[in-house]
């Protein structure tokens, strides 16, 4: 395994403790939650085959499921956002391209370009999540209020991160 | 053959994308299903170790309400010993004086606002806990058991909308099922009154034991709003829940010694329940 795969291992690691021993106790106003764990899957490095990303994004999904006590929910909606990341990061290439190994992050694009790359993708992935769990359209508005109040605290989290991270390379 | 093979190659992209999505559904909606054992969720020791230190460290900022709550709940325990011991005379079935047994169990982790939210509690398999149980604290009814191991047991919260408990307005004796609507983390609704009942704000309402999981008379809540639309046969009423989830730390899971023979009576009248 090569340095940069060990970092991505462990990081991979702390990405599930934030969200299991933290995040998962933090919801404001009872309402919006902050899923940064979908952060490792959009920081993933850009050249990485699709079928390795969807297989990460299930593995992670699953070990969240575990702890969320909710089956299949959260690995559903990541392996949907790891199906599409390749996709939309091919439709949204900056003029002159990416850099040879590295990944999609503020440092390197600039932060309105990350805002298009990453926001469709949260809100898909949050959209997904609590439309499953709520089985059904019945609660409408309310499950939009809770996704659109969860997609600021996660975007926030998620770009407050990449300025603090020492590297100023990826967290 | 070779083009089909090509043709999936072509796509396998996309056809892992399918059979990725298609398992996670299965395990979504197989999950929705009542009752099991199964190892992938928070009773496995791993990640119940992990959500019990994390709890651990919250309860030292609420180490004053737990303990004003345990205050609270011996003095109950201890009125409630009194009763019985006055009741005891005259019973002299002891299978019926013993029907129910409880377990102590601490919370380890809980959650109060998905959707659908589940307990998970320091008591499995080992200390006898089976999935169906019911628990309760010293407030009200808690929840069931939905999955157990051998050390830990997940219980499915009052506050999951696939939840229902058949209960009974106190004063009138008009039974109904308590079900979550999924909003407010302190009410609850009251489902199936009929139009002809009377229920009254303030009224309280208690599990029916018409299930013989939750013991008889426990408290789920008081109702605080009853409304009768034109059109339904139904009351809407809701009731304000008498055990706040956020401040759970200790359950007691109810082992009911007479329910496995009231099941087999009723399977050999009515027949296997669908």
């Amino acid at each position: 395994m090569s340095r940069s795969g060990i970092i991505q291992f462990i990081l991979f690691f702390v990405y599930v403790f934030a969200q299991v021993l933290v995040l998962r106790n933090l919801v404001l106003f009872n309402s919006a939650f902050c899923f940064l764990y979908i952060a490792f899957i959009l920081l993933l490095p850009i050249e990485l085959n699709s079928l390795v990303l969807m297989l990460i994004g299930f593995v992670l999904g699953f070990t969240i499921d575990i702890f969320y006590d909710s089956m299949g929910l959260h690995a559903l909606a990541t392996v949907l956002v790891s199906y599409l990341r390749n996709s939309w990061l091919a439709t949204i290439t900056p003029q002159g391209g990416y850099d040879s190994n590295s990944s999609a992050t503020v440092m390197a694009n600039g932060l309105q370009w990350f805002l298009v790359y990453s926001l469709p993708l949260v809100f898909l992935h949050h959209f997904v999540l609590f439309f499953v769990e709520a089985s059904g359209f019945a609660l409408f508005w309310y499950t939009m209020l809770k996704i659109v109040a969860s997609l600021m605290f996660t975007m926030t989290t998620i770009i407050l991160l990449q300025y603090l991270s020492p590297q100023r390379r990826r967290l | 053959m070779e083009r089909l093979l090509n043709f999936i190659y072509e796509y396998r992209a996309f056809f892992t994308f399918l059979l990725l999505e298609l398992s996670c559904a299965w395990l979504v909606i197989e999950n929705n299903q009542y009752q099991s054992t199964k190892y992938f969720n928070s009773s496995n020791r791993l990640a119940a170790n992990i959500l019990g230190f994390s709890q651990g460290v919250r309860e030292y900022f609420s180490l004053r309400t737990i303990n004003e709550e345990l205050s609270y709940e011996n003095a109950a325990l201890r009125t409630q010993l009194e009763k019985k011991n006055q009741q005891i005379q005259g019973i002299t079935d002891s299978a019926r004086l013993n029907q129910f047994e409880y377990v102590s169990a601490k919370v380890m982790s809980n959650s109060t606002n998905l959707y659908k939210n589940f307990i998970t509690v320091n008591k499995g398999a080992a200390d006898g806990i089976t999935p169906g149980m019911a628990a309760i604290s010293d407030a009200g009814a808690v929840g069931k058991v939905k999955s157990v191991s051998e050390h830990y047991a997940v219980l499915i919260s009052l506050l999951n909308v696939d939840e229902q408990v058949s209960s009974v307005i106190k004063r009138t004796n008009q039974f109904g099922s308590v079900r979550w609507d999924g909003l407010n983390m302190r009410y609850s609704n009251l489902l199936f009154i009929p139009r002809h009942a009377e229920p009254m704000v303030g009224d309280s309402v208690v599990t029916s034991g018409y299930n013989a999981v939750f013991p008889e008379g426990v408290l789920v809540g008081i109702i605080r709003a009853v409304n009768l639309k034109e059109e339904t046969p139904f009351w809407d009423i809701r009731i304000e829940l008498s055990q706040d989830f956020g401040r759970l730390a200790f359950v007691e899971i109810v082992k009911s010694r007479l329910k496995s023979e009231k099941d087999s009576l009723e399977r050999i009248t009515i027949g296997d329940p669908k």
